[in-house]
């Protein structure tokens, strides 16, 4: 059975259609992307899953329960990490006191706090060293981690991340695509919404590419990548060039608003 | 120098009431930026709780300490639990609507409260039984001529005591942190797995029965109770709010003990009358030089 299984979602803004009968699945342990342009629907795709925002129709399964109605509070209960675009750190509270927040589910148990609060520092190290500082005094980077550790502290079963890479230096991004990576190896499946195209298909088994709210294209990562329409409006049109080390994140940029167009 | 010795602690005794009324508009506004309306009619349904156990009891035969301690929890459970209910009826199901229909709502909540008062204990100065030990004379003597009265330092204790408890529960608690958190980014909190609706009502519960506590001493002290009483008081005790910086729980607190302070030194060195020039003049002046109140922070763009 699939970790999460989404059929038929539909969601919208007054009266403005922003998702229609978008399917997808994520397998345990699978690393999924989801691609599209600014507006296509990717970060409303996960306001929904998690409970943000209204489902007007579909189903939304996690590991086979119905959450498609459940409240933000629930879902984040039963194993749901969503790390929302924006980082949305708590800026005026302390590095150590947004990990407590992050922990906030399993507040009656102190030891698993302590000992998940221990895990996080070990993976960003970074952020060890700034525990007392307040979170709105970190660079993007670092309010980046602090996202992901705040979630990782609820120990979930799946994590959602939405554009982790933006804003980021390409050495930052880097880094924060090694941690999915290890996130992934923990047991963790990962839903990742990016438009940084290329290095989120490097990274993923599988991708979704959104437009207008719907299911463009799907299937497996390398099979995306090498898919002429996904090459001319998400990975900036460049011929299939295997060459891994290039300027990456402007070409995404351009490439997502040429699909804008088409 | 003895004179206003006497003033300050007036002064201070009053801005207790002041304090324990403001920590609940600045918590609320903190939260889901609402001014409560409602919030002084809390205080005076605590007021009125508080004066109808003292006729019950006293009389009966118990110690008025206990009676005491008695009307004070009760008042403050049934304030509390007015807090709470009107929170889940009236505000959480507008948290989401435009903020001028929750306002419109807090104001009818106030007026609904006020005049349900008016009708079940009528329109006219109540007055709240005698408790022996917490009439003016007996007091503490300071130096010569100062005194502080039982109930002074009884209201300023318990005043004290139930805001360092808040401090440290909004501080060191969980659910203390999820609400100031939840004042932050709403959308966080949730995906903390902040139950919103749930700390939202907390946060009612305890502003409430803090005004509940103050409406009983209140009603210990000036010993008369009447249905408007939580409109006026409320004024002042929102005025310190803002005073302090609206949102800032330190803030409510030095704010009210300020308000209580301003208007003790003017009813005594200039007159009663006055009072409200002086404590509205120097509002007015620090909000000039300082918008955000004197604790509050300078506000700071969310990104």
């Amino acid at each position: 059975m699939a970790l999460l299984e989404v059929t038929g979602l539909d969601a919208s803004y007054g009266a403005i259609e922003a998702l229609s009968g978008v399917s997808l699945r994520v397998e345990p342990g699978e690393i999924v992307a989801i691609l599209g342009a600014n507006g296509a629907g990717k970060t409303t795709l996960l306001r929904t899953l998690t409970g943000l925002h209204r489902a007007k129709a579909g189903t939304v399964l996690l590991d086979g329960q119905d959450i498609t109605r459940r409240r933000a509070h629930d879902i984040v209960g039963m194993g749901f990490g969503h790390v929302p675009e924006g980082r949305r750190v708590f800026a005026a509270l302390e590095v150590d006191g947004n990990l407590t927040m992050g922990g906030y589910q399993s507040r009656k148990e102190p030891a698993a706090l302590a000992e998940r609060r221990r895990q996080v520092y070990e993976l960003f190290p970074r952020l060890a060293e700034r525990q007392g500082q307040l979170a709105g005094t970190l660079s993007g980077g670092e309010q980046q981690m602090l996202a992901i550790g705040r979630a990782l502290m609820n120990a979930p079963r799946f994590l959602a991340l939405d554009e982790p890479s933006l804003g980021l230096s390409p050495l930052f991004t880097r880094n924060i695509f090694k941690i999915v990576r290890r996130i992934r190896e923990q047991g963790t499946a990962v839903l990742l919404v990016e438009q940084n195209a290329r290095q989120a298909l490097r990274l993923a088994d599988r991708g979704y590419v959104l437009e207008t709210g719907r299911v463009a294209l799907e299937g497996p990562a390398a099979e995306l990548a090498d898919d002429p329409r996904v090459k001319a409006a998400y990975l900036g049109g460049a011929p299939a060039e295997p060459s891994p080390r290039g300027p990456v994140a402007s070409t995404s940029d351009n490439g997502g608003k040429g699909a804008d167009g088409s | 120098m003895n004179d206003f010795l006497q003033y300050t602690l007036n002064g201070l005794t009053v801005g207790a009431f002041y304090a324990l009324v403001a920590l609940g508009y600045t918590m609320v506004y903190g939260i889901i930026r609402l001014l409560n309306f409602a919030h002084g009619d809390f205080f005076m349904v605590g007021a009125f709780l508080a004066t109808g156990v003292l006729s019950l009891l006293t009389g009966s035969g118990l110690p008025s300490g206990l009676v005491v301690v008695v009307a004070l929890v009760a008042a403050t459970a049934a304030a509390a639990a007015l807090g709470g209910v009107s929170a889940r009826i009236v505000y959480l199901p507008l948290v989401k609507a435009p903020k001028l229909s929750l306002l419109v709502s807090a104001l009818g909540l106030s007026l609904a409260v006020e005049y349900g008062t008016a009708l079940s204990q009528g329109t006219g100065f109540r007055s709240v039984p005698h408790i022996g030990f917490l009439s003016a004379e007996h007091a503490i003597g300071l130096t010569d001529g100062v005194r502080l009265t039982y109930a002074q330092l009884g209201v300023i204790a318990v005043s004290l005591a139930l805001m360092i408890g808040l401090y440290l529960y909004v501080t060191r608690t969980f659910t203390g942190t999820a609400m100031r958190v939840l004042a932050m980014d709403q959308d966080a909190a949730r995906l903390m797995g902040v139950n919103v609706e749930r700390t939202i009502m907390m946060t009612f519960i305890i502003g409430a029965g803090l005004a509940g506590t103050a409406g009983t001493m209140y009603a210990l002290y000036y010993p008369q109770v009447n249905f408007l009483m939580g409109f006026l008081l409320g004024l002042r005790a929102f005025t310190a709010a803002v005073l302090g910086g609206i949102g800032n729980i330190p803030g409510a607190m030095v704010g009210g003990f300020l308000i209580g302070l301003l208007e003790s030194y003017a009813t005594g060195y200039v007159a009663g009358r006055w009072t409200d020039v002086v404590v509205f003049g120097v509002l007015i002046g620090v909000l000039v030089i300082r918008p955000s109140g004197i604790l509050g922070e300078r506000v700071a763009e969310r990104v």
